[in-house]
């Protein structure tokens, strides 16, 4: 009782300095900022942190915080836009929305799809500060049960969600899990800092390669060039069905599934290390299960966009409670958070809660009323955005390989990112092609450098403790938590291999020859072989275990696959080959030269720089690809052009420059 | 009641960059020299945003900014990796005539010892780099309450029989003069090596996975410090800090704690003179006093240098520093100009014998060869 008079006393306090005026009007001025640079892929909290920084000095706390908090709040919200229209997952936070969200928009669903997601969006942000109200004064011991063996099941509990987006061959998705853990492994070692598949020579190569990326490889560029062989409209309906209402009944009638994402968001927030990560596929695979009819999940489910934008969104508030209490971000926005609060003059720490807890409490419930503000924002924006679905893609194409490379740059501002862009472009086709779960890729992916330091602290402090007695070392491995994770894993491993062959993430794909499947397969034997012997020559432990079981098991789910093929019968579902079927054989335009055109802005930029290099492009393609007449040319071109100016101008962003700009020094934009 | 003038003037400036981004008008740029108004620089750490450095970083941000001509924005970027090895490599890939002043970069102790140590994956080359800042600082180590209750007041020779578990960094990173420092004492301490940053170590600590755990000053005033008044912690003993001398002496930031050469001194077995306590002392000397520095990358001019070296010069004078410093980072020397460059020597040197030994015990005891 103690404690609730505690917090009811600080709340009260807490809640009339949110909803002062002036407060609110600095969280509203967050909530903009951030949706605008949101909406972007690849640009997130660091970027729209950079543009307020100038003015949080000197603030006076709680209006500085409201500001930032406003502006956090929401970049989980407004990547929403971007998951649902182009299926690019804006953030890490909104992979899984992809998955469902991206068909519903090709059906003309898209104001339906984000309309539930920002409902859900809202519900999980409020349910998220409610819980945190009170839980953030008992948290302490409960976030401290979570140890090294504990963080490592709840990453094994991310990865097993691979069995229900393995597709069709469970070995094939397998495989592809196994080389995205590969590929999340390239680079110096986390441990020891040996390189894997890297050399000092190639020194992008040694740094890895950057989540934003992959997604927009592995997603992204796909997505666009195989809407823009079809030269349609996103949405392959001239009119757009279900509206924004329907959205919002949609999330109503699943509020269940709504509450019970958001609970797993928090939770998940709550441990320190995890991060957004997992959590959304922890939703989805949540949602697959307890859905009756699976068949329209990978084909546009709502209910695959509800789970993971409920969890999303209350993830916020619960990486709140390692934020505050001990000082230890808990994702990526949280860790600029602690920097700004530093600017405010606050140390997080648990000082923090115990001498400030209204301060805490407004923290909290303006993220909360933040995400009422953006929410709302995005829901009456989400019918009149869902139109651009209806706009013949190929005017819309050029602008988003402008923005995809633009915001590929930003990871490492080197060359090395739009070559990475392109080669992981290049392999996200070839997946989905082949019908290789692409989501199972990207779960590796992300989880990869996680369960190999959780794996290995635990298996050092482990044997330490089975070295003091065997009693000891069971009770830190085998502790309730990991017993209760660990069923939960394998549980959703069964369901999800029972269930994978009833959901088609890829939607259905026409099977062909042998031939072009049996070539790709060979490629990845190829690169996991060469990675297995690379990590096996490798000094140091700590450094080769991961990868060398790893890239072992892939090579051995490879190995039986390829046998499988020999044996198998052409026309077998091992043998998907897109290219065979409908959407292959019917499009107006080939897969290369399509891709053609991106990498020629690419290729343009090395050697002009982005600017120059765009605005040639801008004009090549709409005068000969989409076929327009000068003056719509120039029209769209310069549009484009004062866009991206415009845009890194305001977030202070460099372009990525080419041989033209080591050889002389041009002005911005040029540079 | 609120200022309203003052409020206004600052929504106003907030509703304009609002609706700029949100997209609506064209202003034009010019690339600036080393007025550096209206510039964000960048302030590279290669950390977590969790330990000692994250804490010093986050202190001198805002001062500098305030400091430097044309007041830039000041932000600090977590650059974590290989204990500091990646970031340093990165940084030393950076050049000034790309970054125009826009970029610092602040090493540490960690970034030195391998460099000191001749780690096969240290690309960077300190003489590359223009060092404006250089700061010292202490460490404090600190033990659970039951086993603080086995030292005889500062004879730790109670320990012995104790199977410590600790998260370190890395065993040439900074983490090597604790790990040598308890080795001396007889104690057996066993490090789980690859965590990010000091922060994961004291949660780790903090969870109960490890029993024993250190900080830099100004990581352990700020997240040890509550620990240690709500009976969860209890300090052990400091590194100590140089007198003018070369003398170790207690840190005058914990002058009730006393120093790893006390306790060293009451603990039989462990002496304070021979091979051993030279190494330790020297790596000690490399580590600490001359912990972290802030450098302008290659290339630098003169006039950028000097800039830097005004605008630090400026935060150091300012008269509540003091007061404001010995709270977030403890009582030690700020250095700038030639002093900074003596300290940089200081960090950046050690003698051959202390590193030939440091070497064949790195590789004894934990199979780490830096070949």
């Amino acid at each position: 009782m103690d404690i609730l008079a505690t917090a009811i006393g600080a709340l009260d306090e807490a809640i009339l300095l949110v909803l002062h005026p002036q407060q609110i009007l600095y969280l509203v001025i967050g909530v903009v900022l951030g949706l605008s640079v949101g909406v972007f892929p690849g640009l997130g909290g660091i970027a729209g942190l950079s543009l307020v920084l100038p003015f949080m000095y000197g603030m006076e706390p709680v209006s500085g915080l409201a500001l930032m908090v406003g502006l956090i709040a929401v970049v989980p919200t407004s990547d929403t836009f971007a998951s649902v229209l182009m299926g690019i997952p804006g953030s890490s936070a909104s992979q899984a929305t992809v998955l469902d969200g991206f068909p519903l928009a090709k059906k003309g669903e898209a104001a339906r799809a984000l309309s539930a997601a920002f409902a859900s969006s809202l519900f999980g942000g409020l349910l998220g500060a409610t819980v945190l109200t009170f839980f953030i004064l008992i948290a302490r011991p409960i976030v401290l049960a979570f140890g090294t063996p504990e963080m490592l099941m709840i990453t094994l509990l991310g990865l097993s969600m691979v069995a229900i987006l393995a597709g069709r061959v469970a070995l094939k998705g397998l495989a592809a899990a196994c080389l995205g853990l590969l590929v999340g492994t390239i680079g110096e070692a986390g441990a020891g800092g040996s390189l894997r598949m890297a050399t000092y020579d190639i020194p992008y190569l040694t740094d890895g390669i950057k989540l934003v990326i992959v997604g927009l490889g592995i997603f992204a560029i796909p997505e666009i060039v195989s809407l823009l062989r079809q030269d349609k409209s996103i949405s392959d309906r001239s009119s757009l069905g279900a509206g924004w209402l329907t959205g919002v009944k949609d999330w109503w009638k699943n509020i269940w599934l709504s509450i019970r994402c958001s609970v797993i968001g928090v939770i998940v927030g709550v441990i320190p290390g995890l991060g957004g990560s997992v959590v959304d596929w922890i939703a989805y695979g949540h949602a697959v299960q307890t859905t009756k009819d699976k068949s329209k999940f990978g084909a546009g489910e709502i209910r695959g966009v509800i789970g993971p934008e409920s969890s999303n969104n209350a993830k916020e508030g619960g990486g709140l409670v390692p934020t505050l209490i001990f000082g230890i971000p808990g994702s990526g926005s949280m860790a600029i958070f602690i920097g700004g609060l530093a600017l405010l003059g606050f140390d997080a720490g648990p000082q923090l809660i115990q001498n400030e807890l209204s301060l805490t409490y407004t923290i909290v419930w303006s993220l909360a009323l933040a995400n009422v503000f953006g929410a709302g924002l995005c829901i009456a924006l989400s019918g009149g955005i869902a139109k651009l679905t209806t706009i013949r893609f190929a005017l819309l194409a050029p602008f988003l390989f402008m923005m995809i490379s633009f915001a590929a740059f930003q990871s490492r501002q080197s060359l090395g990112d739009l070559i990475a862009l392109f080669s992981i472009g290049v392999l996200g086709i070839f997946l989905k092609r082949f019908d290789w779960s692409r989501p199972a890729f990207l779960i590796g992916f992300v989880l990869s450098s996680q369960a190999e330091n959780y794996s290995n602290n635990a298996h050092q402090i482990a044997s330490f403790k089975f070295r003091r007695g065997l009693e000891q070392g069971f009770e830190y491995i085998a502790s309730p938590i990991v017993l209760v994770l660990l069923a939960i894993t394998i549980i959703s491993v069964i369901i999800g291999i029972r269930q994978a062959k009833e959901i088609f993430s890829e939607g259905e794909v026409s099977t062909g020859k042998k031939k072009a499947p049996m070539i790709f397969l060979l490629v990845l034997l190829a690169y996991t072989t060469i990675a297995l012997i690379n990590a096996s020559l490798i000094d140091l432990t700590s450094d080769k275990i991961f990868p060398v079981t790893i890239a072992t098991v892939g090579v051995i789910a490879l190995v039986l696959l390829l046998i499988k093929m020999m044996i198998s019968p052409e026309g077998d579902t091992l043998f998907a080959d897109s290219e065979t079927g409908k959407e292959g054989l019917e499009a107006p335009y080939g897969l290369w030269g399509t891709l053609g055109w991106l990498g020629l802005l690419l290729l343009l930029t090395s050697l002009l720089g982005f600017i120059l290099a765009l605005g040639i492009f801008l004009l090549l393609y709409f005068r000969f690809r989409a076929g327009l007449n000068w003056l719509q040319v120039y029209f769209f071109t310069s549009l484009g052009l004062v866009f991206m100016c415009f845009f890194a101008y305001i977030l202070n962003r460099d372009f990525p420059p080419g041989l033209l700009q080591e050889l002389f020094r041009l002005p911005w934009p040029l540079t | 009641m609120i200022d309203l003038t003052k409020v206004g003037r600052k929504v106003l400036r907030l509703v304009v960059l609002a609706i700029f981004t949100a997209g609506a008008s064209i202003t034009t740029s010019q690339a600036a020299d080393l007025d550096l108004a209206g510039e964000t620089v960048e302030f590279v750490i290669p950390f977590s945003e969790t330990g000692g450095s994250a804490k010093w970083a986050n202190f001198y941000a805002p001062l500098l900014s305030e400091a430097l001509p044309g007041q830039p924005t000041i932000v600090v970027k977590f650059m974590p990796g290989a204990g500091s090895t990646k970031g340093a490599n990165w940084f030393q890939e950076q050049t000034y005539e790309d970054t125009n002043g826009t970029l610092i970069f602040g090493s540490s102790g960690s970034t030195q010892f391998p460099y000191l140590l001749g780690d096969p994956r240290v690309k960077y080359e300190y003489a590359d780099w223009n060092v404006v800042l250089a700061s010292g600082t202490g460490g404090v180590a600190y033990l659970p309450p039951d086993l603080a209750g086995m030292m005889n007041g500062m004879d730790a020779s109670g320990l012995a029989g104790t199977d410590f578990i600790w998260g370190s960094q890395g065993a040439t990173r900074l983490d090597l003069v604790p790990l040598l420092a308890w080795k001396m004492l007889g104690m057996s301490v066993e490090p789980v090596f690859g965590i990010k940053g000091r922060g994961d170590g004291r949660l780790m600590f903090e969870r109960g996975e490890a029993n024993i755990d250190y900080q830099t000053s100004s990581a352990y005033l700020k997240s040890v410090v509550p620990l240690v008044e709500n009976g969860q912690a209890v300090p052990m003993m400091t590194w100590g800090a140089l007198d003018d001398n070369g003398n170790v002496v207690r840190d005058p930031t914990f002058p009730d704690i006393p120093s790893f050469k006390e306790v060293c001194d009451a603990t039989p077995g462990c002496e304070t003179s021979g091979e051993a306590w030279d190494a330790w002392k020297a790596f000690f000397i490399a580590g600490f006093p001359a912990q972290k520095m802030v450098f302008l990358p290659k290339g630098a001019t003169q006039e950028a240098i000097d800039t830097y070296t005004k605008a630090f010069d400026a935060v150091i004078a300012r008269t509540d520093f003091p007061e404001i410093s010995a709270a977030r980072l403890g009582i030690y020397p700020q250095m700038t100009g030639s002093l900074a460059a003596a300290s940089l020597d200081l960090g950046t040197q050690v003698d051959p014998v202390a590193k030939a030994f440091v070497v064949n015990w790195l590789a004894e005891d934990y199979g780490v060869t830096l070949e």
